[in-house]
């Protein structure tokens, strides 16, 4: 019986994460709008951008290959598999034992992978330009991703994300210097990943500023609609890792009864709400970055995460 | 002082050195000086919780001083002075942002490791309390070494001083704190205002105040 | 098990001499490679089986060599998981050569030396004693220089042949005399009596520096790795494949053997070194890989980096010996040790990849191919396999060797001591930039090499490889996906040879529900590769079909985009140097010193423009340049002794007889 619940759990939170992705971009762009004092698109805008786009006819280059077309279920599939495994509304998902924080961001990490040689595919300087750039980001976030990653496994004894949230949540960890430092790091490093200002435009239409999207410039129909679908998802990854984590009051216990679950999704549906404004608020109130100005940023951001584990591994308490 | 008292006082500590790192990596003038707005007002809460904890109420009077003096008073007119003479540029470095954050890190775990070694028998929380506010020190003079500018050198100096005055309140009963904080904030209030005198008699050969008042109802 | 190891080495040793025989008949090409074939899949299967059953140590001594020493042989668990790997390569790759030999044009030059290349890489694998080791080591050596000089008209060839030649002799130097330290003055040269014979501090300190120099440079750490790049991509590209898959190897079962097993107990700080050695080759490494356009350099680079992540786990195993953390250091260990075996199976298949796309187009520079996937579909698919696992990309075997490492650096704040407590969150980082750069790394090299459009005729004339290279490519891709997908049976395989040198293991993973790996505890981690797969499949099948059955599954091709700026030429798309610019320009110019500068001509000139980049090797300018100066200027100052009259050389020996005379009349 309790392993039928954990699997209706397990689904109901793949389930959820794929629903609630589009939702999230949408609430992000909405605000942003707000701020900037236009009326912005509506609220369910994404979702039916993701429908027109899927029922389009793909339009595909001369040059592109079978692996162009292929990479984009690669990228849903490794963003999903990975979204799935973060605990949202409940902690010990019945699968979470077979990847933990790592397996996730190297997940992640090959998503990217995959995304770069897709720009390269079809042989433009755009698509060049967009993979050169995003490797270079890449090769200081992931770093920056991994110290954080060994900051909090430091803390929480485990590297299995449902491990972490329950012990940052039942035991005595207190507020610590090296999950403040941590917690800086990881929101720049889910700044870069996700390509928002100040690394990259989401919204940019000049190519030259473009870091994501240049990549993906050739992409059309069902394959962006799934490139689209899993950038929201990887948005919506980081905003729960970071919810999960550093937030995780309201979180359910892996043996809650069905008013807990409730009380975990709705305080999941305000931690991402929270997440979402307050992404809005800082895109607004920033200008994007140089593109060499990047390096720096990550830099700080794996120093930053760096100095956080040196911290716990010089001392006890810190 | 348990539990979460430490892990407050630790927080406010760490958030210090954080805000150092981040003055490193600023090129702006303008944006330095907030930076140091908001260390010295980090400053001025980690002095009031340790008055708080400590139950020592004339550290709140240099919490005070931190707050009035180096969180408001100096950067307001730190910015109004330096768009007037014209220098709110750039800040032009020895060494770049990445390689500054690399010395940083390691004068933090050089910082680290001599507080952590050479008291070895003191009381365990405020030990790390010492680390972090050397670790504060060391970046503030890093930051004086690697810039060209005088006016950002003046800001390391401050943050210098804001780690020694986080050393004094973070060991309990040191004497005369409050009477250090005045001096110093004196000294720095001369030395700066020294750097301007400097650099208006550069400008307009004078300090005379009133030729200052002739020349700029000219350029109206 | 052992005699019948070596009866396999000796057959191949006889190959090798009928190879001579034969070598300018057509049939020597199929023989020598097919008889190769049989042989190594005998002796890798001999050192599996060895391992797995759990047989007990087998010892042999011939009546060869040293008279009063004899040949040694041995067989335990460290040297049948090294017989296995080095097994597993050499077949590899003569099913490789069997299609790839074909396009050899002087075959006479390559045949006798790459049996008795495989046949020494054997045997230092089985030596029990140091004579017969060095010898072994050395014939694997010149057997190898041998085949680097196959194709000696070219230039660089000869430069790299030469460079070569002197590292190698100097690693041997540097092991022979740790032997000769380990071996202490009564001589006792058998690997039983050393064992026995345990050195003072200073000694066992000196043979450590020593044997990491020696095994070192031939595994190529950084600063001693400047002749890897140099002769691996000289080499025909299955003998490149076997040099920086397996040779590397041997090289650290050398330093595995000397430092874990005959030394005796370790001292702490011995850690220090091999970690901060391990730590700056494997960013060194990738970063080289990522200045270069040569598809085999860059593989060679590449190797670097992967011999720095090995040295990391075995840095760590040492560390957590010294402080008695036995368990961890199986971990640390263990870690290491699947590496060996991961990057042997993933560097030969990117090497043979590059050798079916030399033989397709005859080019090594990658800014001169491009479109390969329409052309050899079946190489890019297996080159992107290895792309992948080299990446360290679940659910592919990199990963699990790189998620045990980081395990065991999660696993360090035990240590007690300041500097490891300083350096291991310090190369915790340098090893994470590794990843991530090697993963940009990889990008370059496939998306420039294979996708994009042909810059080059020659690239557009590209045909498929023979069945026999793909075979051989697919056998190791495979391979990549089972290790990856099944990882505890490789590391229950890796017990016995843990459990050997630092006197735990890790826990059993056979019973481990679901195939996961547990490497700690349940508690703390597991990871599933099996699981992690099978997910990305169905979700992945799932949304195709879904979306296919549901919304539209129409496609037309066009001419591409490319923001309405449509640009016919190639040339307009991006080459290696361009991809690598933005990563050259954030740790180019500190690492390499690098400059960029580009010269307009003049307005209403027609002249193209012209970008220079400049690099410079700081190692070498600091390290290998002075050196080579400095032996230079002091052969000038002894060539004068070519130059004495008779009288002059007549003084010469009756002064040394005189001198000899007086020693004997003083000496006590």
């Amino acid at each position: 019986m309790a392993v039928i619940v954990d699997l209706a759990v397990q689904g109901a939170q793949m389930l959820l994460v794929l629903l609630l992705a589009p939702l999230l971009t949408g609430l992000v762009r909405k605000t942003k709008a707000r701020f900037l004092r236009r009326r912005g698109p509506p609220l369910l805008q994404p979702y039916r951008d993701l429908v027109r786009l899927m029922r389009k006819e793909v339009v595909l280059a001369e040059s592109a290959s079978w692996l162009f077309r292929v990479i984009p279920y690669i990228i849903f599939a490794a963003t999903w598999v990975a979204a799935s495994l973060v605990p949202t509304f409940r902690t010990g998902l019945l699968f979470s034992w077979s990847a933990d924080l790592i397996a996730i961001i190297a997940l992640l990490g090959s998503a990217r992978f995959f995304l770069a040689l897709a720009g390269m595919d079809v042989g433009t300087s755009f698509g060049g330009i967009g993979s050169s750039r995003e490797v270079m980001i890449a090769s200081l976030a992931e770093p920056a991703m991994i110290m954080v990653v060994f900051t909090l496994a430091l803390v929480a004894g485990s590297t299995q994300l449902s491990t972490m949230a329950g012990a940052l949540l039942y035991s005595e960890v207190g507020l610590r210097v090296s999950l403040g430092l941590a917690l800086v790091a990881l929101v720049m490093v889910a700044i870069a990943e996700n390509a928002r200002i100040p690394v990259d435009n989401p919204a940019t239409h000049l190519e030259l500023t473009m870091v994501h999207e240049a990549m993906v410039l050739e992409y059309s129909g069902r394959h962006l609609a799934l490139i689209d679908l899993a950038a929201a998802l990887k948005l919506l990854l980081y905003l729960s890792l970071i919810a999960c984590i550093f937030m995780p009051w309201g979180i359910a216990r892996a043996d809650a009864s069905l008013t807990a679950l409730g009380l975990g999704l709705v305080s999941y549906f305000g931690k991402l709400a929270v997440g979402g404004l307050l992404l809005a608020l800082f895109e607004t109130s920033i200008a994007k970055m140089r593109v060499f100005r990047v390096p720096e940023f990550l830099g700080a951001a794996l120093m930053l995460g760096l100095l956080a584990t040196l911290l716990l591994f010089v001392s006890r308490s810190l | 002082m348990r539990g979460l008292d430490f892990d407050i006082a630790h927080l406010l500590a760490g958030s210090l050195v954080l805000i150092s790192f981040l003055q490193l990596y600023q090129d702006r003038l303008y944006a330095l000086i907030n930076m140091f707005a908001i260390h010295a007002l980090v400053l001025a809460l980690s002095v009031a919780w340790q008055a708080h904890v400590q139950d020592a109420p004339h550290l709140y009077v240099t919490a005070a001083i931190a707050l009035g003096f180096k969180a408001i008073v100096i950067p307001v007119a730190l910015h109004r002075i330096i768009v007037r003479l014209g220098i709110h540029r750039e800040i032009e470095k020895v060494v770049g942002v990445g390689a500054a954050m690399l010395l940083g890190m390691g004068l933090v775990a050089l910082s680290m490791v001599v507080m952590l070694r050479v008291t070895a028998g003191a009381d365990p929380l405020a030990r790390e309390d010492l680390a972090f506010a050397l670790s504060v020190v060391l970046l503030g003079l890093l930051m004086m070494v690697t810039r060209r500018n005088a006016v950002s050198q003046v800001v390391g100096f401050m943050s210098l001083e804001n780690g020694l005055v986080l050393a004094a309140t973070g060991a309990k009963g040191m004497p005369l704190v409050v009477e250090i904080s005045v001096a110093f904030s004196i000294l720095i209030a001369f030395i700066v205002i020294g750097i301007f005198l400097f650099r208006i008699r550069e400008r307009f050969d004078t300090v005379d105040v009133q030729a200052l008042d002739i020349r700029r109802g000219e350029r109206q | 098990m052992l005699t019948l190891v070596l009866l396999c080495i000796g057959a191949l040793f006889g190959v090798s001499a009928l190879a001579i025989a034969i070598g300018r008949s057509a049939l020597a090409t199929p023989i020598v490679y097919g008889s190769s074939l049989v042989v190594s899949l005998l002796s890798c299967l001999t050192g599996v089986a060895h391992l797995l059953s759990g047989s007990a140590v087998e010892r042999l001594t011939l009546p060869l060599g040293l008279p009063w020493l004899g040949t040694h042989f041995r067989l335990d668990a460290l040297s049948a998981y090294f017989l296995a790997v080095v097994g597993l390569g050499t077949f590899a790759a003569s099913l490789f050569a069997l299609g790839y030999g074909r396009h050899e044009k002087t075959p006479s030059r390559v045949l006798p030396f790459y049996s008795a290349f495989l046949a020494a890489m054997n045997l230092v694998v089985l030596a029990d004693d140091a004579f017969s080791f060095l010898v072994s080591w050395e014939f694997m050596s010149l057997s190898s220089w041998a085949l680097v000089m196959a194709h000696h008209r070219e230039q660089e060839n000869v430069r790299a042949g030469y460079v070569y030649l002197v590292m190698a002799s100097f690693g041997t130097l540097a092991l022979l005399l740790a032997f000769g330290l380990l071996a202490g003055p009564d001589g006792g040269y058998g690997f039983a009596e050393i064992r026995d014979n345990h050195p003072s501090a200073v000694f066992a300190a000196l043979v450590m520096i020593l044997a990491l120099v020696g095994a070192g440079s031939k595994a190529g750490l950084v600063p001693l790795h400047a002749w890897l790049p140099l002769a691996h991509p000289a080499a025909p590209s299955h003998v490149s494949a076997l040099m920086s898959g397996v040779m590397t190897k041997v090289a650290v079962y050398g330093f595995v053997r000397i430092v874990f097993d005959l030394v005796g107990p370790p001292a702490w700080w011995w850690s220090i070194v091999v970690l901060t050695l391990g730590g700056i080759t494997a960013v060194m490494g990738v970063l080289y890989a990522l200045m270069q356009h040569d598809l085999k350099r860059l593989l060679a680079y590449h190797t670097v980096e992967n011999i720095g992540i090995i040295f990391i786990g075995l840095g760590l195993a040492l560390a957590f010996k010294t402080h008695g953390a036995d368990f961890a250091a199986a971990l640390a260990m263990t870690a290491g040790l699947l590496h060996v075996f991961n990057h042997s199976v993933f560097k030969s298949l990117l090497f043979f990849g590059a050798g079916a796309v030399l033989t397709a187009t005859g080019e090594r520079d990658m800014e001169h191919l491009g479109g390969l996937i329409h052309r050899m579909p079946q190489t890019a698919f297996v080159f992107l396999v290895g792309c992948a696992a080299i990446s360290a990309l679940p659910p592919l075997n990199g990963f699990v060797s790189e998620w045990l490492t980081f395990q065991a650096i999660l696993l360090s704040p035990q240590l007690s001591s300041w500097g490891l407590k300083l350096l291991v969150p310090a190369v915790g980082a340098l090893l994470a930039l590794s990843a991530a750069l090697a993963a940009a790394c990889f990008v370059k090299a496939f998306g420039v090499t294979f996708l994009g459009r042909p810059r080059t005729p020659a690239a557009e004339r590209a045909q498929e490889t023979d069945r026999f290279s793909r075979a051989a490519m697919f056998f190791l891709a495979a391979l990549c996906l089972v290790a990856g997908i099944l990882p505890g049976l490789f590391i229950d395989a890796l017990a016995r040879v843990v459990q050997a040198f630092v006197g735990a293991r890790m826990p059993v993973q056979a019973g481990v529900e679901w195939l996961s790996i547990v490497p700690i505890a349940e508690s703390r981690s597991s990871y599933n590769g099996l699981l992690v797969f099978l997910f990305m499949v169905i979700s992945g099948t799932l949304m195709a079909f879904a979306i296919h059955r549901l919304a539209s599954d129409r496609l037309r091709r066009a001419p591409a985009w490319d923001c309405g700026y449509p640009d016919p030429s190639p040339v307009t798309q991006y080459s290696a140097s361009s991809f690598a610019q933005p990563i050259r320009r954030v740790f180019g110019t500190v690492v390499f010193r690098v400059r960029e500068h580009g010269e307009m001509p003049p307005p209403g000139d027609t002249r193209p423009a012209r970008l220079t980049v400049e690099l410079h090797d700081r190692v070498w300018d600091a390290l290998y340049a002075p050196v080579a100066n400095a032996v230079g200027f002091a052969a000038d100052r002894l060539n004068r002794l070519q130059f004495l009259t008779i009288r002059q050389f007549l003084s010469l020996v009756f002064a040394s007889l005189v001198t000899l005379l007086l020693v004997l009349a003083i000496w006590p």
